[in-house]
């Protein structure tokens, strides 16, 4: 166990990935010389050379679609897109290609490609670099869809999802880049499909992923130590295929569940887990799923508008308070 | 210009063979779609026939294929079996994507044919992609990719081009200009309709054939394919061609004159080659009758290889969209009932 940032974690990832497989490489805009937009693969050019580490023209769908075309080719390319809000140039790309391709063709192609994009807020980029569109992917029947929630999956879900046979979609988290945690120095248990405890609890599941983890960590470390609510928080990590089993699991033994996400309410990955939960364990329930998302808005600037923009750590323990009261 | 000789005689032969069959099997798919044994769209290729088999026939095992979803002469030319691109359009499990593509989406890995691909100038960027999969691996192979001029507005080609260009990799790219983008003439689509120059815009070294005539798009593909082998570089060849037929069955040709496409079966790249080859090498009306025997009796025993084939059972419908088995959650689900 090593304790590190969450970018360091996310390139010691990457590092490991072009170091097991020489079919790997990296390609993604200013991920060369530039250093990667937010310093994430600094350095890795000269370690690993411009063969691996491909600076692209701005281009997202002809970027993409060619990281499929070598995938089919039988590389092993990553695809690393600046921001959500740019994978929107290459959704036809990822949703009519690589998820699309293992089926029209009667299971003859599959698409082994990884794409990492960077989301969520934390750094004051406004409404066209913050938003939290985890939904919009993991609503794409063929991807798999992955959320880093935390320092050990930003630096060992790269891991999992190289051994994927079909597309892996890896959410990163620009505003935890800074922040630091504890990496094992092994690969982990739960691969890349199984939702993880983070902390066990016995009064109410705390059920989230990604940006939504490091605080609702927080807010459950402090209601123990200050209330003595016991709560149990579940991280989703993969978003699709959803692991509904631990969710249910986890239900079972609180009889209660809150879910927390930044992305936006209508339509999102907490109403498909409600819509779950209901679906399969509404006679174990105390109380009704009550749900803390982002607020229907495009991100705004101003710090203080950004933070309101999204549920935060005292948000989580109001609610959660009240949930049990 | 070939020499006049035994081996150029039958090697022409074999074109206008080629291009007979890809259209009889079309003819015969438009008319099994007129009897509701085809639906969903069916983009008939009659009148391109010289690209397809001009092309394809200078390519080898290893070189990849990517077309659009007017591919049927393609996936023909290529070798995928007549009976099961028939059986792929009826939806049946013999089909060659196993029926769950249809029309627009042929696909044979093992013959390196990589679709059918139906969102226009999608397949542009993976054409790229495998040709770079190619330079990366020390290959030899040459990635060729199909497409309209009705895909050169969108960003995809201008984002493959560039990318192709700039990484110089093995790809040649084939532009089937048949002046219409569905229904939309060429001078409502294109600002510039030098459509040759959008190659050599990004440095790609770029040409332009008479797409009508299968000897000049066979020479014109040997000289592209040829450089590519020799650099390892791109290469854009324009090929002026034109659809006899409407865009899909479900077009009543309101945007062309009946006179134009009349004008243009003059220049039938079938009637034309058979005519050169009268003249040139005694071609006979009985070599004639056996080419068209020999694609009757195809095109029949394809369409009874799809009468005879199976309808895959619903129960298998989940397969096919990942890898392995389907995911036990939502997506084996339709519906949902509380469970207690």
């Amino acid at each position: 166990m090593a304790t590190m940032t969450y970018r360091e974690a996310l390139k010691q990832g990457l590092r490991s990935a072009l170091q097991e497989d020489p079919k790997v490489f990296l390609m993604g805009e200013d991920v060369g010389r530039y250093g990667g937009a937010f310093a994430v693969s600094k350095g890795l050019l000269e370690e690993f050379g411009p063969e691996r580490i491909m600076d692209v023209p701005l281009s997202e769908s002809g970027f993409t679609g060619a990281g499929i075309g070598a995938a089919l080719g039988g590389m092993k390319p990553i695809v690393e897109i600046m921001t959500i809000n740019f994978s929107l140039l290459a959704l036809d790309q990822i949703v009519n290609n690589a998820a699309t391709l293992l089926h029209m063709s009667g299971g003859q192609i599959n698409v082994p490609l990884v794409i990492r994009i960077s989301c969520g807020i934390g750094r004051q980029l406004a409404a066209q670099h913050s938003h939290s569109w985890e939904p919009i992917f993991a609503h794409i029947p063929g991807l798999n869809v992955v959320s880093a929630g935390s320092h050990e999956d930003a630096a060992w879900m790269l891991h999992f999802a190289m051994k994927s046979p079909d597309p892996v979609v890896i959410i990163e988290y620009t505003g935890l880049l800074n922040t630091e945690g504890e990496v094992p120095a092994t690969p982990p248990e739960g691969g890349l499909q199984k939702a993880k405890v983070r902390k066990e609890g016995s009064d109410i599941s705390v059920i989230t992923y990604g940006s939504g983890v490091p605080k609702t960590m927080e807010a459950a470390s402090e209601l123990a130590a200050e209330e003595g609510i016991q709560a149990e928080v579940l991280d989703l990590r993969c978003l699709r295929p959803l692991d509904e089993a631990s969710v249910l699991a986890s239900v079972r033994k609180t009889h209660r569940a809150l879910i927390v996400e930044d992305a936006w309410r209508s339509v999102s990955i907490s109403s498909e887990i409600s819509a779950r939960i209901m679906e399969n364990a509404f006679y174990d329930l105390d109380a009704p799923v009550e749900r803390l998302c982002g607020l229907e808005v495009p991100i705004p600037y101003p710090k203080h508008l950004e933070e309101a923009s999204v549920p935060q750590k005292d948000e989580i323990k109001a609610r959660i308070k009240k949930m049990l009261s | 210009m070939k020499e006049n000789t035994a081996g150029e005689r039958s090697n022409q032969i074999g074109l206008l063979f080629q291009m007979m069959r890809i259209r009889r099997f079309e003819e015969k798919a438009a008319e099994m779609y007129s009897k509701s044994k085809i639906r969903g769209f069916l983009h008939l290729y009659i009148g391109e026939e010289a690209v397809a088999a001009g092309l394809i026939s200078q390519l080898k095992p290893e070189d990849r294929i990517l077309a659009t979803y007017r591919e049927h002469g393609h996936a023909l030319a290529r070798g995928i079996p007549a009976g099961e691109i028939m059986a792929e359009m009826y939806g049946m499990s013999e089909g060659c994507s196993k029926g769950r593509g249809g029309s627009m989406h042929l696909f044979d890995v093992k013959r390196n044919f990589f679709g059918g691909n139906a969102i226009v100038a999608s397949h542009l960027p993976l054409a790229t992609g495998l040709a770079l999969s190619t330079k990366k691996q020390g290959k030899t192979d040459v990635t060729v990719c199909f497409f309209g001029e009705g895909a050169m507005a969108e960003g995809e080609f201008h984002e493959a081009m560039n990318l192709a260009a700039l990484w110089q990799v093995p790809l040649l790219m084939v532009c089937e200009n048949n002046r219409y983008a569905m229904g939309t003439a060429m001078q409502f689509t294109h600002a510039n309709q030098d459509i040759e120059s959008k190659g050599r815009a990004y440095g790609m070294e770029s040409a332009t054939v008479d797409g009508m005539d299968v000897l000049k798009v066979r020479a014109a593909g040997e000289k592209a394919l040829d450089y590519i082998r020799s650099t390892g570089k791109p290469y854009f060849l324009v090929c002026n061609t034109y659809r006899f037929r409407a865009h899909s069955m479900f077009d009543a040709e309101l945007y062309r004159d009946k006179s134009e496409v009349e004008a243009w079966k003059k220049n039938d790249p079938i009637l034309k080659l058979r005519q050169d080859l009268e003249r040139q090498y005694q071609f006979s009306e009985s070599e004639m009758k056996a080419l068209e025997s020999a694609c009757e009796k195809e095109v029949t025993e394809a369409v009874q290889f799809a009468e005879a084939g199976s309808p895959e059972p619903a129960e298998t419908l989940m397969q096919f969209v990942v890898s392995g088995p389907p995911d036990p959650g939502a997506e084996a689900e339709k519906s949902s009932t509380i469970k207690s």
